[in-house]
C-alpha cells in the first residue's frame, strides 16, 4: 500500500495541468512503516523532454530533490508521470526505461479532464503490478 | 574510512572504488545508475578508476523516463 496526502495530490494534478499538453513528472519521498508506503512530499521536476509523448527528470533537479529528502529524513520512495492522452497505466516505455524494482512508479492520467486518475505501479521488467493507493 | 552511501553512513575499506561500492550496496541495473559523488556527477565509465576518499557522500541516481 501507498499513501498520498489529499493536498500532495492536489499539487501534482496541478503542476501536471500547467505542463499541458507535455507530460509532467517529480519525485516521490517518504517513510515506509509496517510496509505501507508513506509519501511525506512531493517533487516537481521539469521534464527535459518537453513531450507529450515522454518524459525524462532533469539529473540535476533529481540530485536536489534527493539530497532535500536525505536533509528531511526521509527516502527517496519513487516517480510519478503524467500521462496527457492515455489511461493510468504503464506504457511499454515506461516498463521499459523502470530500472528499479522497489520504486513505486505512480501514473496520472488527464485523458478524461474531468476526472483524473491516479495509480501507482510497480514494475519488475515487463510485469507492472498495481499497488493499493490510498488519498486521505 | 566513513562514507555516506544513498543516505546511510558506513564503514569501508581504504581504496574502495564506485564500481566496488555499486556491488556491495546491491545496486540493481547499475548500467542505468548515475553517481554523484559530493554533488558532483561521476563520469561513467570511471567507476572503476574512481576511489573514493574519507567522508565521501554518494548518491546513486536511476535514470528515470517512460512515455505514454
Amino acid at each position: 500500500m501507498i499513501k498520498l496526502s489529499k493536498s500532495d495530490f492536489e499539487k501534482i494534478l496541478a503542476h501536471a495541468e500547467s505542463e499541458l499538453p507535455n507530460e509532467a513528472c517529480g519525485l516521490i519521498g517518504g517513510v515506509i512503516e509496517d510496509g505501507v508506503k508513506i509519501i511525506k512530499k512531493v517533487y516537481l521536476l521539469t521534464n527535459i523532454d518537453h513531450s507529450n509523448e515522454h518524459f525524462s527528470l532533469d539529473p540535476k533537479e533529481q540530485l536536489a530533490a534527493v539530497k532535500d529528502m536525505r536533509a528531511q529524513g526521509i527516502s527517496p520512495l519513487g516517480n510519478w508521470h503524467s500521462h496527457p492522452e492515455s489511461p493510468s497505466r504503464p506504457s511499454e516505455e515506461d516498463k521499459r526505461l523502470a530500472y528499479d524494482s522497489k520504486a513505486s512508479y505512480m501514473i496520472l492520467s488527464l485523458m478524461n479532464r474531468d476526472e483524473p486518475v491516479l495509480n501507482s505501479f510497480k514494475i519488475n521488467g515487463s510485469d507492472a503490478e498495481k499497488e493499493e493507493l490510498v488519498i486521505e | 574510512m566513513t562514507i555516506t552511501a544513498a543516505g546511510n553512513k558506513k564503514e569501508v575499506a581504504d581504496g574502495l572504488t564506485v564500481a566496488q561500492l555499486i556491488i556491495d550496496e546491491k545496486v540493481e541495473t547499475p548500467e542505468y545508475v548515475t553517481v554523484t559523488i559530493n554533488d558532483e556527477f561521476v563520469e561513467s565509465g570511471t567507476f572503476e578508476s574512481t576511489v573514493l576518499k574519507d567522508g565521501d557522500v554518494v548518491e546513486f541516481l536511476y535514470f528515470m523516463g517512460g512515455g505514454q
